[in-house]
């Protein structure tokens, strides 16, 4: 047994160019296997995270601005109102009865000021479960409090750049933000930790940036700002009339979120005429994210099938070669006692041990996937500077590849097969050949 | 050289004045040939390359085959050695038919039964020395402890002691024919067939090897040579020659030439 496998080894070793470029091969098709099984689980992992960070028992609703055929000219030509209403808020905690608790968001676009430095942002008015709700962390001071909205408190939080750009080299806290909306100003109470900005994940959520908001009672927003906002740009005017941008449910647990988003959909019904209104299920996200995880790792699975079909192409093209080569060998053989299934046997030894070999490097390189991503992009920026980093497709910055386990005996596994069944044609013309032409063969 | 002489085994007495007594052979038959006739389909003509061949071979003996190109020599020597099946006829070999066998009973047969040594030694290119000599026993799945020890003694019998690990590369021809010897013995098979064995060598080693094959004859060993070198078919005790498919005539061998060992050669 094994001096057979000495010899099939012994054979190989007569052409190491030819025996490695076969296990080339067969080494590129396993590691693509691994590599893009590991990539598509990375992507998915990050889309998971993402999902999930909008809260898998969350229900979100947020306004939209409705088709411009659908806002209905009002009289005098000026904006219309549209999207959530204080009026929805409350039918929906008072007519679903599973939510634990509601979020409400009123987000604005503003500059905001402080001394000489400003900066444009987003100026959010929220209730005070928005940092426990979407999971936002603290780096000094505090979030707002239930008694800062009872008290319509002029406070503010900071989210981290809008801190850096106002406040450089200084302690924001207890200082005073001017909020172009109104004109206000606002003493910080807190600023928040960095928080990656969420992709465009689908349903009514586009992609968000935080790290340029500014948070506010939205009580307090409702007081001194209102509901109708202008944006001046340099070249236009435009008004808004709007109560809420976003009302955010929380359910209890992740069986009662499809109920009772329907029910929220039911109660919604009054927009849907307008369609100012859309609701996002983070769960549905994540289903629906399962079903793309798997139509993407249906389609590696194919690249990479095609990989190994070309390498296992190569093991048959190699092997053919060799059979002609040594048709005198097989001969010599079968004159000497060889049955032919000892002929198939001998080949087929000398394809496996060539499609192991390939199979086991290609997964040695395969295991090293996430560090080799992870050197690349440090390569890069160490060694570019920052905006080509930023230019790089936001899946290769974002994404870390995950082993799946599974993939290193799915992939071994076929390549052996693929050298089995590849070796297979070689080894039984081989096997066929008349000896005594065999034997006369040069 | 037309006149067809009935074959008679050789008697303990001696056939020929110049033959020393044969070696005590065995009442039995190494190898036995019934009306063997075998054609061929070229080009949707047939050819008929052996017509009716019938022989005897007994054990010890030390047989040439002769004949010219055409004659049906090869055929006979592929059916021989068990690589062809004849179209008609039998082949005993020991008391088995081996005429109906299939192709695994073939090998089986070839691996255990036949030694055979080829004009071009039909060495294994990636094995050494001894690894050759084990493979027929490799083939029968009979490669251990005690028949390795067999093959390296073997190896040591034809003069190879000292190149065991060598590959046929290494080897002179001569050398590689001798490890065909080796191999075409490891099975201790009914009978040797050599197939122009001398061809590719010069007269030296030829009678080297000559010498090697009346060492093995005299040991008890059946042969048998496949050549067309008269002086080659001399040695033999017995020489068969085919003409057009048919045994031409099969006689013993006058002035049968005892091969011994040459001097080594001179080497200034």
């Amino acid at each position: 047994m094994f001096r057979t496998w000495l010899l099939a080894l012994k054979s190989l070793t007569l052409h190491p160019m030819r025996s490695l470029l076969t296990i080339l091969g067969i080494f590129i098709g396993v590691a693509s296997v691994i590599w893009l099984l590991a990539i598509g689980e990375g992507i998915s992992i990050e889309a998971q995270r993402q999902i999930q960070g909008l809260g898998a028992t969350n229900i979100i609703v947020r306004s939209v601005k409705p088709p411009r055929e659908k806002q209905m000219s009002s009289a005098g030509g000026g904006p219309v109102p549209y999207g959530l209403t204080r009026e929805d808020h409350r039918r929906l905690i008072e007519s679903v009865p599973t939510v634990v608790s509601s979020l409400r968001l009123r987000e604005m676009r503003a500059t905001f000021y402080h001394e000489r430095w400003s900066m444009d942002g987003r100026l959010v008015g929220c209730s005070p479960e928005y940092d426990e709700m979407l999971g936002l962390e603290m780096d000094r001071g505090r979030f707002l409090t239930q008694q800062d909205l009872d008290e319509t408190a002029s406070y503010c939080v900071l989210a981290d750049r809008v801190a850096e750009e106002l406040f450089p080299g200084q302690n924001p806290i207890g200082q005073l933000v001017q909020v172009s909306q109104g004109e206000d100003f606002y003493k910080v109470v807190g600023v928040c930790k960095h928080r990656e900005g969420t992709a465009a994940i689908g349903g009514s959520l586009e992609a968000q940036e935080f790290s340029r908001d500014v948070y506010i009672p939205l009580t307090a927003l409702q007081a001194r700002i209102g509901d109708f906002v202008m944006y001046r740009t340099s070249s236009s005017r435009e008004g808004e009339i709007l109560q809420l941008s976003q009302i955010t449910l929380k359910v209890g647990s992740v069986e009662e979120v499809e109920p009772t988003a329907d029910l929220v959909k039911s109660i919604l019904k009054n927009h849907d005429y307008m369609e100012d209104v859309g609701v996002t299920v983070p769960l549905e996200l994540l289903r629906q994210a399962e079903t793309t995880r798997l139509m993407f790792m249906m389609f590696m699975g194919l690249i990479a099938a095609i990989s190994l079909l070309v390498g296992g192409i190569g093991i048959m093209n190699i092997m053919l070669a060799t059979v002609t080569e040594r048709t005198r060998e097989i001969g010599i053989r079968r004159a000497l006692g060889a049955k032919r299934f000892d002929i198939v046997y001998q080949f087929l030894v000398e394809t496996t041990l060539l499609s192991v070999v390939g199979g086991v490097t290609g997964i040695l390189i395969g295991i090293i996937c996430p560090w080799v991503v992870w050197v690349i992009r440090d390569v890069i920026v160490q060694n570019w500077n920052e905006e080509f980093y930023q230019s790089l497709p936001e899946t290769f910055r974002i994404v870390n590849p995950v082993l799946v386990p599974l993939s290193i005996p799915l992939a071994f596994g076929i390549a052996v097969a693929v050298g089995v069944v590849f070796g297979l044609y070689p080894a039984i013309r081989a096997a066929r050949m008349d000896p005594i032409e065999a034997l006369r063969h040069e | 050289m037309s006149a067809t002489r009935a074959y008679t085994p050789p008697r303990p007495e001696g056939a020929a004045g110049a033959v020393p007594p044969p070696v005590a052979t065995s009442p039995d038959i190494a190898v036995r040939i019934e009306e063997l006739t075998k054609l061929y389909a070229l080009k949707g003509e047939t050819v008929h390359a052996l017509r009716g061949v019938s022989f005897e071979v007994p054990r010890g003996d030390y047989m040439a085959i002769m004949g010219p190109s055409g004659s049906g020599k090869s055929t006979l020597l592929n059916l021989l050695a068990c690589l062809d099946r004849p179209s008609a006829g039998r082949y005993w070999l020991g008391g088995d038919d081996v005429s109906r066998m299939n192709d695994d009973e073939l090998s089986y047969v070839r691996a255990s039964r036949i030694g055979i040594i080829f004009q071009s030694y039909n060495l294994i290119q990636q094995l050494t020395v001894l690894e050759n000599i084990e493979v027929p026993l490799h083939y029968l799945g009979r490669l251990n402890r005690n028949t390795r020890e067999r093959c390296r003694e073997l190896a040591e019998r034809v003069g190879l002691g000292s190149r065991l690990g060598h590959r046929p590369n290494q080897l002179s021809g001569g050398q590689q024919q001798r490890v065909a010897i080796a191999r075409s013995l490891v099975n201790d098979p009914q009978f040797v067939l050599a197939d122009e064995a001398t061809g590719n060598l010069d007269s030296h080693t030829t009678a080297e090897i000559l010498a090697l094959f009346e060492e093995l004859n005299q040991e008890g060993r059946t042969l048998i040579l496949v050549t067309h070198e008269d002086e080659v078919a001399q040695h033999a005790k017995r020489v068969l020659r085919l003409r057009d498919g048919l045994v031409q005539f099969d006689h013993l061998t006058e002035n049968r030439v005892v091969a011994v060992p040459p001097p080594p050669p001179d080497e200034a």
